[in-house]
């Protein structure tokens, strides 16, 4: 297990090596940002001196060198745009983005896995049908009309939520948070399902079709003929075989939360890092660009690792490491 | 992604005419029939976009900003009636709609199945053959998934420019890697099984027991997973165009047409928005249908 | 270890219980949601428009621009030439900074050398500035300021830069500026907060010299997409926003709760037209073959192209009303605006002859690049001279990207016919002669932003005329004939002047501005 961890890390570095070279040399290949960070009314004399100041008249391996050079020491370099080094400016907006996709997870974990069982129990019930008609709905609309619709429903016709924003935050162990005061709340609820509704329908559909499997398995079969109750069947056997791909889907499902978290943080204008990405990439802020990915990707790599030493828990079929065969 | 479940529990089914049970099955189900019916009209309203089409909508020459935002059934400058109403450039929204439904379909299609191979392949090959060949096969997955989707298609286009073909790029590269996990993880329980330790022992060459053993008994879910992806593809395609970084704005697709309508939602100008989002519903929807009565019938272990 | 997280834990959840309690707006407090993010509160940081914004609220400046972009006095009372190098300011006395300090000239000294040294700026303000040679403090409120040649541009040029603290500034990094240690003015607001793309806070400045603002408490809340904005000020979230998309002004007009305001502003929109001898990049023939000479050279084709161009239905139908053709690059507020110089009418008819004449009577292919998201409705206006063009021929196709990668290819000379849009912030037509106009001369820093490379002798030696002309009247004469050349030639092609727009709750009223700003202290309550 040791090796294997070690394993990992190692090539977790080569990981983000990598990935940091690509994106470099991609936002690199995309153009020179100077034309739009400068003030239009300077002349060629200061464009050139801003140039110089950015560091970007050197080549692109020697811009990349220096780049590697500073990253070794923690320092993802300075935003062209805003004043504060890129990684700090990740992480002031990490914790709203973490908020939102959590909030959003837990919403869909906590409605999917219980109507995905009744659907899955009841599979030819009106209820079952209707939850299984609303699961496809939940991927068929795309999360930008979505976040439109409750906007138009629940803040300009019923006027019950905030339309945009993060409302009033408090400090937990000096990260802000705005889970814990009744405004937050009133601003997340809508961001937040938005967030979810996709993943809400794969929950409602994995542990729908998990449970339909287990049902017929022999030792559900065996667990009710031996006369225990239904609850302890459903709670204990029956949850236990479906949860390993909800756990490999929880785990994968997050960072493409977080990804997806770009769209409703644009729509309801929550300040999260998705926000920033995308105004750095109209930027073309390079050091936050970069940053930003080396962090998501660093974030990938660790859920994948808990999904595949979880995976590997539940599903004993699984070897980890993987001798020749 | 979803069938994740049914990949792990595939099974060799019997040998006599598999695809005509399949068939039949599939027709037994009312809602699958409505849903397969109208995906087929949909389709052949996609084909023949260019001929039932009032308007070529993307032709500028023929389109007026004079004719922009009227109401349906609106009458035209050059005679006839919009009977959707049209867009802020004067696209009559019924003849965007048939060309949007023509490109959403095919970029969903095209770059669904591109990614299928692509992914299929690499799956299949670093589960059947493991160690240092799984290791890269599955570290440059890691690599592929660590990069959120949207971001992949945002560089892709910034560094390529706007059109079709680069944004079917996008939407393989983001998708290839989820078939490539998929299939990895349903070879690699199927791998453990008795008939390929046997076929093993019988010492068939490697090609020979992926194509023909381990495939066919990992399409099953697969095909399921392609017909949802067809559908998630056109829903990506679509957030794409909202962020700005879909198709050229002059040859819309459903989603830059919602889009485009989007902004007059709250003036009451419905009709932009409401209409394509309708037939881009419809769509997914009607796909999603099928792929569920497929899911069912695919998988022998649910047939009671 | 546990009993600290716990009461830390407790103590927060008793901070949200009251801070949930006293949510309600008070009487006083203005909500405004803006387009786009503040990067920085440190006022020589990076020249950007959204900056500027709050800067205008927490700093002041030697010369002030009142709505329709007139210079007022700000800091400094009155200035003058005391030779055609020199320029005085006399500053206004008895002002405070937020700190309580009194302000002096040496203040504004601090403040002019600190432009060029703010270390890692993307932008700096340093072209309003480098032209000075030597600044003299005369007494505590006077200041002479010397220039190397004769340099009418004296006041406003530094009517774009904010006077911080040599106290509390001294050895100020940008980041004390944003957490608000350093950022320490004189101006009509103090800075309370900003949170990173979030929002920016600000409270009364009770001793300000001039009119005292009407609100004691502003935040400015930046909601970046268009629709989220005006549904924020639907939902009541805030009091009032700037730039509704012009699609929903029929919305907001239309319901007695809003107040919708609009003003020209000083920004052109006008498409650049390939001057390079060559087979330009983005036009073919109608065989899809690439035409050896570039048909864009022929002023009768440029001509042609603009009498195609219907700008009337652009500014009614894609502007909704917020837009006024334009054949020149100021307004008729702004100094250098030439009363005769009219759009070219729309003429397809016109427009087909010129190209017959000019051997094109077929017409060609044409590839037009504009902007996503820059300008209001930039990508619509692309797309509606796109079907202007191909109706008398020059069959069209539209590409638009973000600014970022956009400005990157357009500023290589790499497209054929593209559109941009300029800001005469300094209030005069110099400003977008000497930038767009004047041929690219890195040496002489003319036509930086010339990125179609126009270039017309007559037309450079009237603008280097002009900014060594004192005299208000002649430096009149020669912006006008220089823009009247560059016209008639169709340097480029303007299209119209677009508004600025705010809306507001009912109750709240803007004074609108040509500059575009979003002040706080023009908001009052409606009578």
């Amino acid at each position: 297990m040791l090796v294997y961890l070690i394993r990992r890390s190692l090539q977790s570095v080569v990981v983000l090596a990598v990935m940091s070279l690509i994106v470099f040399a991609g936002v690199y290949a995309v153009g020179n940002p100077i034309d739009i960070l400068i003030n239009p009314q300077a002349d060629q004399a200061e464009r050139q001196q801003a140039i110089e100041a950015l560091g970007l008249d050197k080549p692109m391996w020697m811009q990349y060198f220096v780049f590697l050079r500073d990253a070794v020491h923690g320092d993802l370099g300075h935003s062209f745009v805003h004043s504060t080094s890129a990684l700090g400016l990740i992480f002031e907006r990490m914790p709203a983005t973490l908020e939102l996709a959590l909030v959003a997870m837990a919403f869909a974990i906590l409605l999917g896995i219980p109507l995905g069982l009744w659907a899955g129990l009841k599979p030819d019930s009106v209820s079952g049908r209707s939850i299984m008609a609303g699961s496809i709905l939940g991927f068929s609309l795309p999360t930008f009309w979505v976040g439109l619709m409750l906007i138009m429903v629940f803040s300009v016709m019923l006027g019950w939520l905030p339309s945009n924003g993060r409302g009033t935050t408090v400090d937990l162990f000096g990260v802000p948070v705005s889970f814990l005061t009744i405004d937050g709340w009133r601003h997340l609820i809508l961001p937040a399902t938005n967030l979810a509704l996709f993943n809400l329908a794969l929950m409602i559909r994995l542990t729908r079709a998990g449970t339909r499997e287990a049902l017929l398995q022999d030792y559900v079969k065996f667990a009710r003929a031996k006369g225990l109750s239904n609850t302890r069947v459903i709670g204990v056997h029956v949850l236990r075989n479906i949860l390993i791909p909800i756990v490999t889907v929880i785990g994968l499902q997050f960072g493409s939360l977080i990804a997806f978290a770009i769209v409703t943080e644009s729509v309801f204008a929550w300040p999260g890092m998705g926000k920033l990405l995308v105004d750095s990439i109209n930027f073309l802020d390079r050091p936050v660009i970069v940053a930003y990915l080396l962090v998501i990707v660093s974030l990938f790599i660790v859920i994948n690792l808990i999904v595949d030493l979880v995976y590997s828990s539940l599903d004993p079929r699984v070897r980890l490491t993987d001798s020749k065969s | 992604m979803i069938a994740d479940v049914d990949a792990v529990t595939a099974r060799p089914r019997s040998a006599q005419s598999p695809w005509r049970r399949v068939v039949s099955d599939f027709f037994a189900n009312p809602v699958a029939i409505f849903g397969f019916g109208l995906l087929c009209v949909l389709v052949l309203a996609a084909i023949f976009a260019p001929l039932i089409s009032p308007q070529n909508p993307y032709d500028l020459a023929q389109i007026d900003v004079l004719d922009g935002k009227l109401p349906p059934g609106s009458a035209s400058s050059a005679g006839g009636t919009f009977w959707l109403g049209t867009d802020d450039q004067g696209r009559d929204m019924l003849s965007a709609i048939f060309y949007g439904l023509r490109i959403s379909i095919f970029v969903g299609v095209t770059s669904t199945v591109l990614a299928l191979v692509i992914g299929l392949s690499a799956g299949l090959i670093a589960a059947y053959f493991g160690g240092r060949t799984e290791t890269l096969t599955m570290r440059v997955v890691d690599i592929q998934l660590s990069f959120p989707s949207i971001l992949i298609a945002l560089i892709l286009i910034a560094v390529l420019g706007q059109g079709i073909g680069k944004v079917i790029a996008a939407l393989v590269t983001v998708q290839w890697a989820y078939y490539a996990r998929t299939v990895r993880s349903a070879a690699l329980v199927e791998r453990r099984r008795e008939y390929i330790e046997a076929a093993r022992c019988l010492a068939l060459s490697p090609m020979r027991i992926v194509f023909r053993h381990l495939l066919p008994n990992c399409l099953p879910p697969l095909i399921v997973v392609a017909t949802v992806q067809v559908a998630a593809a056109i829903a990506l395609e679509a957030t794409l165009s909202f962020l700005g970084l879909g198709l050229p704005i002059t040859e819309p697709s459903l989603g830059l047409l919602i889009a485009n309508g989007y902004q007059y939602l709250l003036s009451g100008k419905y009709w932009i928005s409401f209409f394509p989002g309708i037939a881009l519903l419809l769509t997914i929807v009607s796909i999603n249908l099928v792929a569920d009565q497929l899911r069912d019938v695919l998988n022998p272990r649910l047939s009671k | 270890m546990l009993p600290t997280s716990v009461r830390r834990l407790l103590s927060a959840l008793v901070v949200c219980a009251s801070i949930a309690s006293v949510a309600a707006p008070s009487a006083a407090e203005l909500r405004i949601g803006v387009a786009a993010d503040v990067t920085s509160i440190d006022p020589h940081f990076f020249n950007l428009f959204p900056n500027n914004n709050i800067a205008e609220h927490i700093f002041d400046k030697l010369v002030r621009m009142d709505p329709d972009s007139q210079m007022i006095p700000g800091l400094a009372t009155s200035w003058k030439t005391i030779d055609p190098m020199t320029w005085e300011f006399k500053l206004r006395k008895g002002v405070k900074f937020h700190d309580g300090s009194e302000l002096t000239a040496d203040d504004v000294v601090f403040s002019i050398n600190r432009v060029p040294n703010v270390p890692n700026s993307p932008g700096r303000f340093t072209a309003y500035t480098k032209a000075i040679t030597k600044i003299d403090v005369v007494d505590p409120y006077t200041l002479h300021i010397h220039y190397a040649t004769p340099y009418p541009l004296a006041p406003n040029d530094l009517s774009t830069i904010y006077i911080v603290s040599k106290k509390a500034g001294g050895t100020a990094s940008t980041e004390d500026f944003n957490s608000g240690k350093a950022a320490i003015g004189s101006g009509p607001f103090k800075f309370v907060k900003y949170v990173n793309g979030d929002r920016v806070e600000l409270a009364r400045n009770d001793d300000y010299w001039g009119d005292k603002p009407a609100y004691d408490k502003v935040t400015f809340r930046i909601i970046k997409n268009e629709a989220a904005r005006t549904a924020a000020l639907l939902s009541g979230d805030v009091d009032a926003i700037e730039q509704p998309p012009t699609a929903d002004l029929a919305r907001l007009k239309a319901d007695p709760k809003f107040t919708v305001t609009s003003k020209i502003s000083h920004r052109v929109i006008y498409f650049n037209f390939d001057f390079l001898d060559r087979s330009s990049p983005f036009i073919t023939g109608k065989d899809g073959k690439p035409l050896a000479k570039n048909p864009l050279l022929d002023l009768r084709v440029r001509r042609a192209m603009s009498k195609a161009i219907n700008r009337k239905a652009i500014a009614d139908r894609v502007m909704e009303g917020q837009a006024v053709p334009s054949g020149q690059l100021v307004s008729d507020h702004l100094f250098g605006f030439v009363p005769t110089l009219k759009a070219d009418a729309f003429d397809p008819e016109g427009a087909k002859k010129l190209l017959a004449q000019a051997g094109y009577a077929d017409g060609f292919n044409l590839t037009i690049h504009g902007p996503a998201g820059r300008y209001v409705n930039d990508e619509k206006i692309v797309q509606a001279v796109a079907q202007m063009l191909s109706r008398v021929g020059i069959n069209c196709k539209v590409e638009t990207s973000p600014m970022g990668p956009y400005s990157a290819h357009a500023s290589k000379q790499e497209f054929s016919f593209h559109m941009v849009g300029w800001g005469a912030s300094t209030g005069e037509a110099s400003s977008p002669l000497r930038s767009l106009l004047a041929t690219y001369d890195a040496a002489k820093g003319l036509g930086a932003v010339n990125w179609g490379r126009y270039s017309n002798p007559k037309v450079d030696y009237l603008i280097e005329q002009s900014l060594q002309q004192v005299d208000d009247d002649n430096r009149k004469v020669m912006l006008q004939r220089a823009t009247q050349l560059a016209m008639d030639d169709l340097g480029l092609m303007p299209i119209h002047f677009q508004f600025t727009i705010w809306a507001t709750k009912k109750g709240v009223q803007y004074v609108p501005r040509t500059d575009e700003y979003t002040l706080a202290f023009q908001f009052h309550a409606a009578k």
